[in-house]
């Protein structure tokens, strides 16, 4: 792909607006599936590849009305069944081509929380563009409707509004609710929660709030001013959050019911312990978890060399291991830092990478090297214990898996080694077992995820749980969610 | 935001501070540490809990000024407030009647130990204590050691006080005598249990070492502090600080601790800097 710059954009789609004014509310079908996908305007790649400022810009207006008037507003509207908490999607869309943009976004508000997160992080491909009308018509799932963009100009238009409502909370009701983890899934139950007049408290372990969206998903694609400003808006309702404070080891889990009167608990405390590939030589000097160079870069903003206390490894060469969005954020977060060369490597195909189809063409545009069928075998040291090389594998496609996905199988002898001096595994996470340790009682499966009913509450009453502690690692609208459905169920719960 | 309630000068570049957190006053068990952060661009470091008082609500932590962060703490004064300290982290020590245990603590180690040793002296054990410091000047803690131990022994390198020997030699006496100890504890600098446990090793005496390494959450999240204990990855802010001696590989986490040095040293040496301009006004 070729890179188009903004101006471009906007000027071109400032064109078309003016051409098909005169016929605007007589568009049929056919003329709005001609309108031309709107591409999202970015900064250009060899300049953003060396700053942490967010790539993605966000449409333009007349891109926006563009882009809401390629939706035919079908009646069976399939976009709304691939979205997980079912936004009415083209309600939204068709107040955006009416530029009612507080309609919009009110739209969406009722049923998500995150909009300007959502926006920009959901992997809307696999989601509600994947079923769109539009994009079946024109024979290509990146030519659907671009809903998650048009989601997020709304939100970001409204975050620039001056006049945003107080948010609204019922009378106390001197019911107490404690929540475990301030990420999407803490957030979004501490909203739902405090809205019903209940005191609601957050327990955070990290100094800082916004659990995944801070420490891992890098400011480049999305701005911590974002995630900020949810919290703020928390606070606004009277939500108190209890930074540093680790739920299980400061206080445990039961004691927050049985000596310090809370009258429920959520826990949505995520997927924090990163997998690694067990491979000769991952303990080297130069051997990371993309956790770790994440959390060195985002949380304790490394990348700021100037300012930052907390080290970050000057690498010349990195291998990242993975095809998931933690893989394609910490490559382009290493090339940010400095890198001059990041080989990504994935033993599947493009096709199964996990990653948002978006991250994956940006990746490319910013010069991240793809080996696509290959893997790690073993990494190797110099004398001091250095990283000096990864040893690769590489891999055919052979019959499909237990996911449905055509299981890679190495091919025997093709062994070649690519001179590195640092490697960054991204492979997945598990559940952190820190509260299950501390709560013996509370029901978790084999792979440490808290087994929940289908209205979230936990083997233990009162308990409630959600997103990716229960989910695996997940996404940040399946954590929202879950959220609100553990949210309703507290809710109910403290009704009786 | 917890505040610093008495700040004590122990040594040439070792404070203790005493500092007010409730919570992990009553929830912490000995062999547990806390991380703190000074500032919105500071570092995550870890420091043991040495000594808590869950009536008066506080901590007490002994550090030695060696970096940027340290050296930033021993700046502050009583009265100042640690924006961000949380804990209790890490497994806490496993405390039971062995019978006969020595604890063996090097340098800054002391401070570490001396929880292990009011833990095991109260389960019954009979304690020998070995402190171990270049010179007499660095030496810490002995007079609380000597006060929850049964038998004392310093040593500095330099002689300067006490034995002139490192602690592995005493160590090795002790476990030559013919009630040789049923369990050692060594806590100091890497080197120190490396050759701790090397000391052990032959008369098959248990022994169990606690591990320093770069922690940056310091909940099992990003596997930074990781050591490889018996061939298999182990981490040390969860399923330490403590270890087995004898399957620890050193090697590999001393070359792991070692894996900042270049940015490290320089923003020591630029804290001196600012140090002595401070010094001037
Ligand atoms: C690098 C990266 C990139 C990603 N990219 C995307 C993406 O593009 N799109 C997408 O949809 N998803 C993405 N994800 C996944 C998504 O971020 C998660 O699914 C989502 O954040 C899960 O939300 P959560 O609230 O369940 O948990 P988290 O966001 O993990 O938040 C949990 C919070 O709980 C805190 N906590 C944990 N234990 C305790 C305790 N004992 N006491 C107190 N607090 C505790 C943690 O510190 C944390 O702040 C990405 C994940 C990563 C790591
Ligand atoms: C579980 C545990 C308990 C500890 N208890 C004590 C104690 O009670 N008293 C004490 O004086 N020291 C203790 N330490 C060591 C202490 O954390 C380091 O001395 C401190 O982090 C140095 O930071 P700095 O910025 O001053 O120095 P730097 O110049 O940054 O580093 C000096 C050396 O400290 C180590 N270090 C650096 N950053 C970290 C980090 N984020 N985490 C851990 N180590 C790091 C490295 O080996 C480095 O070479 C403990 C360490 C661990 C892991
Ligand atoms: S410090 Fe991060 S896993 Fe131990």
């Amino acid at each position: 792909m070729t890179y188009i710059p903004p101006e471009i954009l906007q000027h071109d789609a400032k064109i078309l607006i003016e051409k098909l004014k005169s016929k605007q509310n007589s568009l049929t079908p056919k003329d709005r599936i001609s309108i031309p996908p709107q591409e999202m305007p970015t900064q250009d790649p060899n300049k953003r590849n060396k700053n942490m400022n967010e790539v993605a810009l966000g449409f333009f207006v007349e891109q926006a009305k563009l882009e809401a008037m390629r939706c035919i507003q079908c009646k069976n509207a399939p976009c709304v069944d691939g979205c997980p908490v079912r936004i009415d999607i083209p309600g939204f869309i068709k107040a955006i081509a009416q530029e009612d943009f507080k309609k919009a976004i009110e739209i969406i508000k009722n049923n998500s929380l995150l909009a300007s997160v959502c926006g920009r992080v959901c992997p809307q491909e696999t989601q509600c563009q994947e079923t769109c009308t539009v994009g079946k018509s024109l024979k290509d799932v990146n030519k659907a409707v671009s809903i998650g963009r048009l989601e997020r100009y709304v939100a970001d238009w409204e975050r620039t509004q001056k006049n945003i409502a107080d948010p609204i909370v019922k009378p106390n009701t001197g019911k107490k609710v404690a929540i475990v983890g301030c990420g999407p899934a803490g957030i979004t139950v501490a909203a739902d929660v405090r809205r019903e007049g209940h005191a609601v408290t957050i327990f955070e372990a990290f100094h800082k709030t916004g659990g995944v969206l801070v420490y891992g998903i890098p400011e480049f694609r999305l701005p911590k001013k974002i995630v900020q400003e949810e919290v703020d808006f928390l606070k606004k309702m009277g939500v108190e959050i209890k930074t540093n404070f680790i739920v299980g080891r400061t206080r445990k889990l039961t004691d927050l019911i049985q000596k310090d009167g809370f009258d429920a608990i959520f826990i949505g405390s995520g997927a924090g312990l990163p997998r690694f590939m067990n491979i000769e030589g991952e303990n080297l000097v130069g051997v990371f978890s993309a956790n770790e160079y994440l959390t060195r870069s985002n949380l304790m903003k490394a990348y700021d060399k100037e300012n930052a206390h907390t080290p970050i490894f000057d690498s010349k060469i990195v291998a990242v291991l993975g095809g998931g969005n933690v893989a394609m954020d910490a490559a382009r977060t290493a090339l940010r830092i400095g890198a001059q060369e990041v080989h990504l490597i994935y033993r599947r195909t493009e096709v199964e990478m996990p990653a948002r189809v978006e991250e994956v063409v940006h990746a490319k545009e910013e010069g991240v090297i793809f080996h696509i069928l290959q893997n790690a075998k073993q990494i190797i040291g110099d004398e001091n214990g250095h990283v000096k090389a990864i040893e690769c594998l590489k891999y055919e496609l052979g019959e499909p898996d237990a996911s449905g996905r055509r299981r890679p199988v190495e091919i025997s002898g093709s062994e070649f080694n690519i001179a590195v001096d640092t490697v960054i595994v991204a492979i997945g996470n598990d559940s952190n077992p820190l509260i299950k340790q501390t709560t013996p009682s509370l029901e978790t499966n084999r792979w440490g995820n808290i087994i929940v009913d289908e209205n979230c509450k936990s083997s233990i009453d009162g308990i409630y749980a959600g997103g990716d502690i229960v989910l695996g690692a997940a996404t940040v609208i399946l954590a929202m969610g879950q959220g609100r459905i553990a949210a309703r169920s507290i809710n109910e719960y403290l009704q009786d | 935001m917890n505040k610093i309630i008495e700040k004590f000068q122990l040594s040439e570049s070792v404070y203790q501070l005493k500092v007010e957190a409730p919570l992990i006053a009553t929830e912490r068990k000995p062999g547990q540490f806390i991380l703190l952060l000074l500032s919105e661009n500071g570092e995550r470091i870890p420091l043991t809990i040495s000594d808590a008082d869950p009536l008066e609500g506080h901590i007490t932590l002994i550090f030695q000024a060696v970096g940027k962060t340290t050296h930033l703490l021993a700046n502050m004064n009583e009265g100042d407030f640690i924006a961000n300290l949380v804990g209790p982290l890490g497994t806490p020590t496993h405390i039971e009647n062995f019978g006969s245990v020595v604890c063996v603590g090097g340098g800054i180690g002391a401070a570490p130990l001396y929880p292990i040793v009011q833990g095991l002296k109260n389960a019954g054990n009979k304690i020998s204590v070995i402190l171990g410091a270049r010179n007499k000047e660095l030496l810490i803690l002995e007079n609380k050691m000597k006060a929850s131990s049964d038998e004392l022994i310093v040593c500095t390198d330099d002689g300067s006080y006490g034995r002139k020997c490192l602690v592995t030699e005493p160590l090795k006496e002790l476990c030559e005598q013919n009630n040789k100890p049923d369990l050692v504890v060594a806590i100091g600098p890497p080197i120190m249990m490396k050759f701790c446990s090397e000391t052990t090793r032959p008369f098959n005496v248990s022994t169990v070492v606690s591990l320093n390494t770069i922690m940056i959450d310091g909940t099992g999240m990003c596997g930074g502090c990781r050591v490889t204990v018996g061939n298999k990855t182990k981490f040390v802010c969860v399923d330490g600080p403590e270890f087995d001696g004898h399957l620890v590989d050193f090697d590999n986490m001393m070359i792991r601790l070692r894996a900042y040095k270049k940015r490290e040293d320089s923003d020591h040496h630029q804290c001196h800097i600012n140090l002595k301009i401070e010094d001037k006004d």
